[in-house]
Order: C-alpha cells, then structure tokens, then sequence
C-alpha cells in the first residue's frame, strides 16, 4: 500500500461514481415499474398472463445477468430490424443496455417477492373490498398494493442493494463506472490494492446510506400500533 | 446459426464443465468455511461473533466483481513482490478463491440463521442425556441446522452458478468465456450468448429440481 497513490485514486474512481448512482437509481425504479405487471400478471388466473410471467421470471433468475446484459448489448445490433426500429439509440448505448438489463433482471426477482406478498394477503380483503362496491383497480391501488408494498419494503431496500453491486458489470461492456474506473486506475499505476480499497469503501458507504434510507420511508409508512 | 453452434458445442461444453467446477468447487469451500465460521459467531465470545458478524456484512455489502477484481490482480501483486519475479495468478485459482470468500459469508449467514432458530432445549436434553458439547453439536444440532439451511443453501448453489460468469472477466474460459469468443469469431453473438444462457437456465432448473427433491426427503413432516 502506498499512501501517495490513494488520493489520486480517489479522484479517479470518484469519476465513476456519478454513472454508477445513475446506472443504479435508473436501473432500480425502471425495474420497480416493471416488477408490478409482472407481479400481477404471475397471480392473475387467466393463464395466458400468469404462464409467460412465470417462464420470464424462471429464465432470467436462472441465467447470469452478465450473459442478459451480453445479449442486450452485443446480441440484438445483430439483428437488422433493432438496427432500423426507434429503439436503435438506446441500445447502441452502453449504458442504457446496462441499465435496461439491470432493469429487466431486477424486475424478474421484485416481481416474484411482490406476487409472494399478494398471495400471502388474505382473501377477505378482496371479498370485502368487492362487498363495499369497490372496483378491480379500486381494490388493487387502495386496498392490496398499501398492504403489499408495506411488507415488501425492506425486500425492495435489500434489491436496492443488489441493484448497486449488480451495477458493476456495466465495466464489462466498457461504461467507466466506478469499477471500470478503479479497473483502469490498476492498469496504469498497478496498485490493485488501493484503487479497490477506495472503490470498496464507497460501496459500503453508499449501500448504508441506502439502507438507512429505506429504513426512514419504512418508519414513515409503517401505521401506528401495528 | 445452427452450423457455428455446432461447429462450437465441444467448446461451449467444456466451458460449461469449468463453469460446474468452478461453482462447486468454491460452493464448497464456502461451505467448509461456513461450517466453522457460523458456530463461532452464534455461540463464539463476543469480540469472535462481533468479527463473524463483520466479516460476513463486510462481504454482503461489497460487489463480487470487485472482490473478484482485488484477489486477481491484488494476488498478482502480492506474489510477484514476494516471489521478486512476475508472477500471475491464474484465473481459476482467483475465481474459486473470490467465490469462496463470498459464498462462505452467505452460508455462514444461513446457517447461523438455521442455529438460531434451533430451541435451546435441544441442547440442554442432548447435555442431560450425558452427551459431551462436541457430539450434541454433530449428533443432535448440526442435522437439525442443515435440515433448517437447505432452502437457503440451495439458493446459494443457485447463486455462485451465476456469479462464476463474472470470473469470465478476468479470462477463465468457462460457459461464458467460451461463448464470447466463438461470438466474436463468427460475428454470432446473439446465438451463442442465447445458447450459453439456455445452458445456465438448464443447470439451474435441474439444480433447483434435485435441491426439492433433497428438501422433501429430509423433512421429518413428509410421508417417506
């Protein structure tokens, strides 16, 4: 270890940083929006939604997210009608892919803790929403998603998590994100030990600054009493 | 399509074949390491179960990329200072090891979870019937922590399965390793990442499908 080198990797690897917050806060709130059809369509009973949500969740929690982000990112420019449609300038970007890919595979592991929460509520809320006059979507906004959503918190802080480490493979498909940074910072100076105590150190920073966060919205949630 | 895929299945196969000894071998370790760690830090002294702690929070908040990035190119500067002579670790020892250190702080996690939910009057019948501390521990806890760990085990198969793809980074030629390169050499990428990923959904499945099985058949509450 060498103490002059710390400072420089700091500023290096703090170059980093903003892309990694980015790719992780985008990641995560595209994959919340996603994980909740999926959820819904894993408990509804027409089998035509319930039966592709659950083959989507099983192959993309049972493959590597690295080979989802590789597919995402290298596989489909392959394909001429990607390379022509509108959505061409997204995925040529390094970066939207990862955080599309971030997305998609974090949607897939909220999506199942989110239908396990829903099955997990009893039936009489549904059977006395419906006995009130309350519509489908009525029931599901005011009644289902506040309880569900309460209980699910501290899961959704934990993928908030694995949202951030998981953001570290973004290096792998050259975004200098604060990895690919320290990664570049050992390959000129050779000093593994101090850009990866640094870059370690801000992970762990930021990881509990998550948690606490999620435990400030669980505490302003939570109803008294309960 | 079809042609390359074939052309390349010897190659994605022994790919997938490291990929299995990678997982298990560092599945192991960790295990072997979690063994140890979890009965020190629920039953250890203090200052031993607040280092368990520690280590295992340590490694839960840290990347596994980044773990991996610091044993392979850390132990490459560790053993070249030492050695006085270039000296690089090869990828395969850096993928177990980083694996393992990872896997053996969730296992420890697991298991230290399945001890605390075993009754303290386990203990003190298995005491009371003149058993000594050690062989309550092997005879009469650890069956019932392993029985109460094996979801969670399980799961963490599942995951190191996963995670030894990050070790194709650092250019171990397992499963993904291998697809990167017969994509790059027949400009294919979408086939051979499609098939690399139908591989892992494959293992996986089976995986999960053997991890019920065991399940079921070390429940007391089953009907075998």
């Amino acid at each position: 270890m060498s103490f002059d080198l710390l400072l420089p990797a700091f500023s290096a690897i703090l170059s980093g940083l903003f892309l990694t917050l980015l790719i992780t806060i985008c990641g995560f709130a595209l994959g919340q929006a996603i994980a909740l059809p999926v959820a819904l369509a894993l408990v509804s009973t027409r089998v035509w939604l319930s039966v592709p949500a659950a083959f989507y969740t099983f192959v993309v929690r049972g493959s590597p997210l690295l080979i989802q982000l590789f597919i995402i990112y290298y596989g489909l420019g392959q394909l001429e009608f990607i390379r022509e449609s509108f959505l061409w300038p997204v995925l040529r970007s390094a970066v939207y892919c990862a955080i599309l890919a971030i997305a998609l595979n974090s949607a897939a592991y909220s999506a199942r803790v989110v239908a396990g929460a829903i099955r997990q509520l009893h039936k009489g809320q549904f059977e006395a929403g419906h006995a009130l006059g309350l519509t489908d979507h009525a029931i599901l906004s005011k009644v289902v998603l506040p309880q569900v959503y309460r209980v699910v918190l501290p899961a959704i802080g934990n993928e908030l998590v694995l949202v951030m480490k998981a953001s570290t493979l973004a290096s792998a498909v050259t975004v200098i994100e604060m990895t690919g940074a320290a990664r570049l910072f050992v390959a000129r100076t050779y000093a593994p030990f101090e850009a990866f105590l640094i870059a370690g150190i801000l992970y762990l920073v930021f990881g509990a600054l998550f948690g606490w966060t999620f435990k400030i919205i669980e505490a302003r949630v939570a109803i008294p009493g309960r | 399509m079809l042609d390359s895929i074939v052309q390349y299945s010897p190659q994605l196969l022994q790919g997938l074949w490291v990929t299995l000894a990678v997982a298990a071998g560092s599945f192991a370790c960790g295990l072997a390491m979690a063994l140890f760690l979890a009965p020190v830090g629920h039953y250890g002294p203090p200052v031993l179960r607040r280092l368990v702690a520690g280590y295992v929070g340590l490694i839960r908040g840290l990347p596994e990329l980044l773990i991996i990035f610091l044993v392979f190119y850390g132990g490459t500067v560790l053993l070249t200072r030492m050695r006085g002579a270039y000296f690089e670790v090869d990828a395969l020892s850096a993928g177990i090891a980083s694996l393992s250190v990872v896997s053996a702080a969730y296992c420890t996690e697991i298991l230290r979870g399945a001890l605390a939910g075993i009754a303290r009057g386990q203990w003190e019948a298995a005491i009371a019937l003149g058993l000594t501390h050690l062989s309550a521990f092997t005879k009469v806890i650890s069956p019932q922590m392993v029985m109460r760990a094996l979801p969670g085990l399980g799961n963490q198969w599942l995951v190191i399965l996963k995670e030894s793809a990050l070790v194709s980074i650092v250019g171990l030629e397992e499963l993904m390793r291998k697809s990167v390169v017969a994509a790059g050499a027949t400009h294919q990428p979408l086939a051979f990442y499609l098939t690399a990923a139908v591989l892992y959904v494959l293992v996986t499945g089976i995986s999960s499908l053997a991890i019920n099985l065991i399940s079921a058949r070390l429940d007391p509450n089953s009907t075998r």
